[in-house]
């Protein structure tokens, strides 16, 4: 065989000279740890070793059997948001330094751990937090990490959550937690879509580790209760968990700012692509407490003082508390997460600053509302199902179009248009309903070619 | 007299500011795509939209800088960081090994970059027959019958095995709630299953053989035992040999085997624990399959297991009807969902590429070199004054890496591993893995020097191991006070601890200095 391009001492001489050195004669002898009986003798059924070329030409040809946004028009959000990604991202993540470290220490990863500490206070100052730790997989697994946070805090084993979860979010959230705490769902009101406080008064009691709240909901509405609510929750001894979608913020009150002991939300809108759901980062945050910080499951990173004057140094915080150290003691999963996105949030936030935040959540919200309007004026089409403020995301109802979402949706394919996700089946209660995402590159003609495709579909 | 400079090396020191000591105001790096006149004219001022009390009074307290400022503040922060690129990288039981360039390329591509994930399958193909094969290809290499590659790390596909385990016991109606592992796998085979609401057992090694005793195991398995969840080969590069006797104890006792295999590198296409008979295995592919290790994620790993458990895996899977790939979520019996969508999709895609690269040559090839770099290392470590290699005698050669001892130098000199450490940093080199704890090895450290080092970074490695020992034992004062090439040095610990002290954003940090200050 030739020399393998990625194994410098694949050469026979070379091997031959290690080989002497350790005083064998062949590396097979080394192996002896392995009882002969337990060794796999076949060769495996695998493609044979290709030139870089070929597989390039080999991936080349199987992704151009996807198609993407040069060739389709799409209008889905539902937990993994499109956005336009600022080429600095991609400069600072494609860094090799970034994108090959792991787990050196602070003297020889300074700026690792730098990037980092400036992910966790920019992402604290866009939520009003002010402890936030390194990120974990998704939003998903960090309100699981809150729910987590919150059983060990109050002693209490339930968790109140909103009818109105992201159903996916709900079904990790459920294998997170089992064991754990009991999941009960508070209802929504019907008219406005945001939380029935009324149900959260039926339901919580001492029990209650914490209710758990999205901002916006799964269905783009903006929850405005979130002081009543932090009220009724502290006055029954829980914890207050809000989790969030992070552009919103830029024109949205931040939950630090309505009570929130713990939040946690999606980061991919920070500057990571779609890649089929496969580039998100879940950010978790709470009150700077020594009880909530000692509960955090994650690494923290602490900004302090070296010997020099005007120079910083960073370590981490309570090293003993997590899995690492703590083991099953722990109770709780840490290990890789997605530092590499926590870098790319923090390149994101300091290129668009305090009024790129604010003008982008701006734009997202005119576009998506004039995508409302537009949709709205399509006869039988209601539009958003809620009366509330949506941000981003909405629902089209198309009950009196005597067309489901799923064949809707296939006409729309046809003119090369992806139309909003199909939630009948999850929630049932809304009639046959479609979740719509516009963002800001989504342009008019994007938008107005989507309604008269719809208008189109329903003659 | 020496300095404890003269090593030919300095770390790029910038001293650069927090970003929030940048720019000043007013300045922007990015501009907000143009909403259309007749949009902004339709809709009108955004802020009356919105409830009063949802409207944000201040806009964050974000830094401002312009797009040259963030590119050059993030590319000195990166000239400070210690990549598999920069330099000799054997940080152990982590597989540091090369990851080619070409793999980002493709993952880089839009074709999968601006995929979303609720696309309609019939346009996702391409994507589904890649995850597809590359489950049909771990199968090939582990000896199990169907995988999972949903798991975004090495905890996480533990804790996915271990509820897989529940269910199993469940729908044969049976509620086992003990886990048994041993000391020397990953912290994970405990956390995660506790995680999930398991009781643990951890079994120690015998000291001569370096793993758990079959008697020690025969004690610990009962009625209760759900599962043995374990590391082999472990992190001290020793192959646990009882493993095959393991297994028919925990199946006699009516639980079962999850391996973890986060570092496979010794044994791909050379032992397949599926045909050894364990359950459950899972491999990273950010260890053995050369993705990148992204300064701690996003990771990715694959859960393997058997036909008879395979109903119970993940939703969705990813399956394929003869014509067309698709996601089946019609399973009753799985666990749910792991996480959101599908997994870090653009690392399955890099894997997918590095084993086209590798072939099944290719990877035997990896791990006899992995394993020929790992011991050419231990015998020339060995010959370090103050080293020792903790079951040598038993295990005089070892798999894919070597846990070591400067228990010896300690005594004799004052300066263990965390000096050593500091040290190691002035040559240019990154500090050395220790030990995940406990520290049942006293002062320990760990290299793993995967197929993709060169002899040559062996030998200077190792002769820079020479030198600190000659230091520890002639002048530990350079040791002590080390670093002294690096681009910071005496760093205060003590707000680790310090809740007062301790801050974890800016805004935290402003906060205490004010209160100080009063």
């Amino acid at each position: 065989m030739q020399t393998h391009p990625y194994i410098p001492n694949s050469g026979p001489e070379i091997k031959k000279e290690m080989l002497e050195a350790i005083g064998v004669k062949s590396a097979e002898e080394l192996f002896v740890d392995i009882p002969e009986k337990l060794r796999f003798k076949g060769s495996l059924r695998l493609p044979h070793c290709s030139s870089e070329l070929e597989v390039r030409r080999h991936l080349d040809a199987l992704l151009s059997r996807n198609e993407a946004s040069g060739t389709l028009l799409s209008f889905l959000g539902a937990g993994c948001w499109p956005h336009y990604v600022p080429a600095v991202c991609e400069e600072i993540n494609s860094r090799s330094e970034f994108l090959t470290a792991y787990a050196g220490d602070v003297y020889s990863d300074l700026g690792r751990y730098q990037a980092l500490f400036e992910f966790q206070s920019m992402l604290g100052d866009l939520i009003g937090m002010d402890v936030v730790s390194l990120p974990w997989y998704d939003w998903a697994s960090v309100a699981g990490d809150a729910a987590r946070m919150a059983v060990v805090a109050t002693g209490r084993h339930e968790l109140l959550v909103p009818r109105t979860i992201s159903p996916e979010r709900l079904s990790v959230l459920r294998g997170y937690s089992e064991g754990l705490a009991d999941i009960k769902l508070i209802k929504n009101n019907c008219e406005s879509g945001q939380l029935n406080l009324e149900d959260v008064e039926a339901q919580i009691s001492s029990d209650t580790a914490a209710v758990y709240i999205e901002n916006p909901t799964y269905h783009g509405v903006v929850e405005a209760q979130g002081e009543e609510i932090s009220r009724l929750v502290h006055n029954h001894g829980a914890l207050f968990i809000v989790g969030v979608e992070p552009l919103s913020l830029g024109v949205l009150t931040p939950p630090g700012e309505y009570g929130a002991d713990i939040v946690c939300g999606e980061g991919q809108p920070l500057g990571m692509h779609l890649s089929f759901g496969g580039s998100l980062l879940g950010f978790l945050a709470c009150r700077d407490t020594e009880q909530l910080v000692s509960a955090v499951p994650h690494r923290l990173i602490t900004l302090t003082t070296t010997g020099e004057k005007d120079q910083w140094g960073f370590t981490y915080v309570l090293p003993q508390r997590t899995m690492f150290a703590a083991r099953e003691k722990a109770r709780s999963l840490t290990g890789t997460g997605t530092a590499l996105w926590a870098i790319t949030a923090a390149v994101y936030m300091s290129l668009l600053g305090p009024q790129g935040m604010r003008e982008l959540a701006e734009a997202i919200v005119q576009k998506s509302y004039y995508a409302m309007k537009r949709i709205s004026e399509i006869d039988g089409l209601k539009v958003p199902v809620f009366d509330s403020f949506h941000f981003q995301e909405f629902t089209v109802n198309f009950d009196s179009a005597r067309k489901t979402v799923r064949d809707i949706n296939e006409a729309l394919l046809k003119s090369g248009i992806v139309g909003g996700k199909d939630i009948t089946a999850e929630f049932p209660e809304l009639g046959n309903t479609g979740l719509y995402c516009v963002t800001e590159i989504h342009s008019k003609t994007d938008i107005d070619r989507l309604a008269a495709a719809l208008e189109e579909t329903l003659q | 007299m020496m300095s404890g400079k003269d090593t030919g090396y300095h770390a790029v020191a910038w001293k650069e500011p927090i970003i929030y000591q940048l720019g000043r105001k007013s300045r922007r790096g990015y501009r907000v795509p143009t909403v259309e006149d007749e949009i902004a004219a339709q809709i009108g001022d955004v802020a009356r939209l919105i409830p009063a009390n949802m409207r944000r009074k201040e806009p964050p307290k974000l830094p401002e800088l312009s797009e040259p400022e963030v590119v050059r503040h993030y590319i000195r922060l990166s000239q400070q960081t210690y990549g598999v690129d920069s330099g000799i990288h054997i940080h152990g039981t982590c597989t540091m090994k090369y990851s080619p360039k070409v793999n980002e390329m493709i993952a880089r591509s839009p074709k999968i970059a601006d995929l979303h994930p609720l696309q309609p399958v019939e346009t996702v193909q391409g994507v589904l027959k890649v995850m597809f094969d590359f489950g049909r290809w771990l199968c090939e290499i582990s000896g199990m019958d169907a995988f999972s590659l949903q798991p975004r790390g090495g905890a996480h596909a533990v804790f996915c095995n271990a509820r897989i385990i529940r269910a199993y016991h469940r729908s044969n109606g049976e509620d086992r709630n003990e886990i048994i592992t041993t000391v020397l796998s990953h912290p994970c085979n405990a956390g995660s299953p506790s995680a999930a609401g398991f009781r643990i057992v951890t079994l120690y090694p015998n000291e001569e053989t370096g793993y758990p005793d079959i008697e020690a195991l025969k004690a610990a398995v009962g009625r209760q035992t759900a599962g043995l969840m374990m590391t082999d080969p472990y992190d001290t590069g020793v192959f646990d040999g009882n493993i095959e006797e393991y297994i028919k104890i925990v199946h006699e006792a009516g639980g079962l085997v999850a391996i973890d295999q986060a570092n496979a590198n010794s044994i791909l296409g050379r032992l397949r624990i599926g045909d050894i008979g364990a359950d459950l295995c899972h491999f990273n592919l950010h260890k053995s399959f050369s993705t990148p290790h992204g300064s701690t994620g996003p990771g990715s790993a694959a859960i393997g297991v058997k036909k008879e458990l395979s109903e119970f895996l993940p939703i969705p899977t990813v399956e394929f009807n003869g014509s067309r790939y698709y996601l089946d979520y019609n399973r009753p019996h799985s666990i749910g969902k792991a996480g959101e969508f599908y997994g870090v999709v653009p690392n399955v895609l890099k894997a997918y590429a590095w084993m086209m690269m590798m072939g099944a040559e290719g990877l035997r090839e990896a791990s006899e070199v992995a394993v020929l770099n790992n011991n050419y290392l231990i015998k020339r470590l060995l010959e370090v004054r103050g080293v020792s290699l903790p079951w040598r005698d038993a295990h005089p050669f070892r798999l894919q890496e070597a846990r070591f001892s400067l228990e010896k130098m300690m005594e004799e000199t004052g300066i263990g591993i965390a000096d050593v450490n500091r040290r190691i940093v002035d040559f240019g080199l990154q500090d050395m893995e220790t030990s995940h704890e406990p520290w049942i090895i006293p002062e320990p450290f760990t290299p793993e020097p995967p197929e993709t080092t060169t002899k040559e970074d062996l030998d200077r490695f190792v002769e820079v191991l020479h030198t600190i020992s000659q230091e520890a034992y002639t002048s530990p004062s350079i040791v002590k006070t080390a670093p002294h090439n690096a681009a910071i040095s005496n760093i205060d610990r003590s707000p680790s601890t310090d809740s007062n002290r301790w801050a974890m954003t800016w805004r935290a940090y402003l906060k205490k200095r004010r209160n100080d200050q009063q």
